[in-house]
């Protein structure tokens, strides 16, 4: 199994991308940092300037979830919602996602389906997740949508917040 | 005069097969003829031509100044633009992910409420 020391992204088709990382973890404690609410909102906040004000996870066969993120300034506003479709911990989760656009702009579009997979290998667990968009247009634009004003003014910090971790 | 997004369109439509970029990195290493460029190809030269020409059309390669052996080579701007553009996409899953790290590093400190590392 590659380690993917850094996210790995690929376009495996033209309606999907797929990001790999891993993480020196076992696959049981990455599977819970990413299905319980309050883990969730300490890590899934993108470039630094963002906070998880909503995190709302029913991890079940047909349980909802709701993110939304807020930059720290409260000036823009975006979210995903959605449905679990498959739950298999600690290795396979599958859900629905609909992209709910706030004040960012971007297309709500028909929404993505997206598995995460864990893999572990000797204590090793690199998480794989497959996203697709139905369409090359609808991958296209959620993949375009990583880069609001919002998000780039938050890359130039990146540096200096990882510098002190 | 093509937009910034046509102009990936296009790219990755181009990149989008096995063939391509193989040909790509073929020329990486130096501009080569269309018969160098079929050789290592179980395929067909009409095959390759049809390749290059999609090559062509998305200006990730040029035919060199050679008139008679018409040597293609790599054209490297549209790659970097359409490499940018997944690299902000790639930074933005780096920077929660490099946060999940320090948050499992701090998970397993804490050994008494999570199971141990095998």
């Amino acid at each position: 199994m590659t380690f993917f020391e850094k996210a790995h992204v690929t376009m495996p088709s033209d309606s999907s991308v797929k990001v790999e990382r891993s993480f020196k973890a076992p696959r049981e404690l990455v599977y819970k940092a990413y299905t319980t609410p309050e883990l969730v909102k300490r890590w899934c906040l993108g470039p630094p300037g963002w906070e998880m004000p909503v995190c709302e996870m029913d991890v079940r066969v047909g349980g909802k979830y709701r993110w939304r993120w807020r930059s720290t300034d409260g000036k823009q506003e975006f979210g995903f919602h959605g449905e679990y479709k498959e739950v298999s911990p600690p290795s396979k989760l599958v859900n629905s996602e609909v992209f709910d656009p706030g004040n960012v702009g971007g297309e709500m579009g028909k929404g993505a389906l997206i598995t995460v997979e864990f893999i572990e290998d000797k204590g090793v667990t690199t998480m794989v997740s497959t996203m697709d968009f139905g369409t090359k247009e609808a991958r296209d634009a959620a993949v375009a949508t990583g880069m609001t004003d919002g998000m780039e003014q938050g890359y130039q910090r990146l540096d200096n917040v990882f510098a002190n971790r | 005069m093509q937009t910034s997004e046509q102009r990936l369109d296009q790219t990755f439509m181009a990149l989008a097969d096995p063939t391509r970029r193989a040909i790509l990195a073929r020329l990486a290493l130096g501009e080569a003829t269309v018969t160098e460029l079929a050789e290592p190809f179980n395929i067909s030269q009409p095959a390759i031509s049809k390749h290059l020409k999609i090559l062509e059309r998305a200006k990730l390669i040029a035919v060199g100044q050679d008139a008679q052996r018409r040597p293609r080579r790599l054209v490297a701007q549209p790659l970097a633009e359409a490499n940018a553009w997944i690299e902000r996409y790639r930074e933005a899953w780096e920077a929660s992910y490099e946060r999940l790290d320090g948050l499992l590093e701090e998970l397993q400190r804490t050994p008494s409420r999570k199971p141990k590392k095998k």
